[in-house]
């Protein structure tokens, strides 16, 4: 794409089939210099998508699919890797790697280990065998 | 240190180890799915702890110093350079550098052109020279803006180029990424790849900003 501000391009409207995700060329507000330091967790949910696409259980145009289904309110309401953990867990339920039951469960079992990430993702710890 | 000591998020854990602060907030809804998630992979054989923590190191591993180890080369080795241009992820693999399958194109600054690089569907990046994204590059501004007022959001980056420089935005997909190689800067003859690398900041492989100016 080639730009001079002087020749700018009308905008495609949603209405001529462009979904929520497809945001080139829109109007939106200036862009925040923000950064942050990625989380254990989210380098998990990273690591856990290329250890599962790598091995065949679903692709980077399965994560994709979810993701864009997900819809524009999950986009401005949910952080990127929330959105990818949602993402993923569609595409292993959908792929038969587990069943939304076993998650349910297992996500009970997590919330009563402790109230913060740390308590919860290290059962061995929480045990007290420091 | 003691078991004794007071409970404090400054010290240590009552387990005797330290708290790690990022770790520490309340748990949310997607932290426990993650927990949970990566649980049942490991139970049910998918993947095991090693593994996640291998490629967590290798993903930490990966840093705007790889690229910039890849630009600073292209500036001192005029057949490197032709061999970047004509293949990237090649180029790159002959670094040592580990690029998977992805197809990677370079983009090389001139007197008349300067490229800036995007993924306006969603967040496709040169993860594997560059590490993980900045927030801003998954944005929404951004994302929406750069291919259609490029000169302004560079302006928003501090980055101001001459009315003759054309920009190209170059908007990326899941198979294909770019990376900028920046132009060199000028009173840098005669220094080292080394030094030349330390000059080459991650925006300027971005084309959301330009190289350090030697001392």
């Amino acid at each position: 794409m080639q730009d001079d501000d002087a020749k700018i391009l009308p905008i495609p409207t949603r209405a001529e089939g462009r979904r929520w995700h497809d945001m080139g060329g829109e109007d939106a507000g200036p862009v925040e210099l923000c950064e942050h330091d990625y989380a254990l967790w989210e380098k998990r949910v990273d690591a856990l998508m290329v250890i599962c696409s790598s091995k065949g259980h679903f692709t980077v145009d399965g994560l994709r699919r979810a993701l864009e289904d997900m819809g524009e309110e999950a986009f401005e309401t949910m952080s990127y890797y929330e959105r990818w953990v949602a993402a993923i867990n569609q595409n292993l339920v959908e792929a038969g790697v587990y069943t939304l039951e076993e998650l349910g469960r297992r996500m009970e079992e997590v919330r009563a280990r402790g109230a913060t990430y740390g308590e919860a993702a290290a059962p061995h710890e929480a045990a007290g065998d420091g | 240190m003691a078991h004794d000591a007071p409970f404090a998020h400054s010290g240590m854990s009552p387990s005797g180890h330290p708290y790690r602060p990022d770790n520490d907030e309340p748990l949310t809804y997607w932290q426990c799915m993650e927990i949970a998630m990566r649980e049942l992979l490991i139970e049910k054989g998918v993947t095991t702890p090693e593994e996640i923590a291998r490629q967590i190191e290798a993903m930490d591993a990966r840093s705007p110093a790889n690229g910039a180890a890849l630009v600073a080369r292209v500036w001192t080795d005029p057949a490197f350079r032709e061999r970047v241009l004509a293949d990237a992820s090649d180029a790159a693999r002959e670094m040592g550098f580990d690029i998977g399958p992805l197809r990677l194109i370079a983009v090389e600054n001139t007197d008349e052109v300067h490229n800036v690089i995007v993924c306006t569907l969603c967040s496709c990046y040169p993860r594997n020279l560059l590490g993980l994204p900045p927030d801003w590059y998954k944005s929404r501004a951004y994302r929406s803006r750069v291919v259609r007022e490029p000169r302004a959001v560079l302006r928003e980056f501090g980055v101001e180029l001459p009315e003759h420089v054309t920009i190209r935005v170059h908007d990326s997909t899941a198979e294909m990424r770019y990376i900028v190689i920046p132009r060199r800067p000028e009173g840098t003859e005669g220094m080292s790849e080394g030094e030349l690398a330390a000059l080459v900041t991650r925006d300027s492989m971005i084309g959301t900003g330009l190289p350090r100016r030697p001392e």
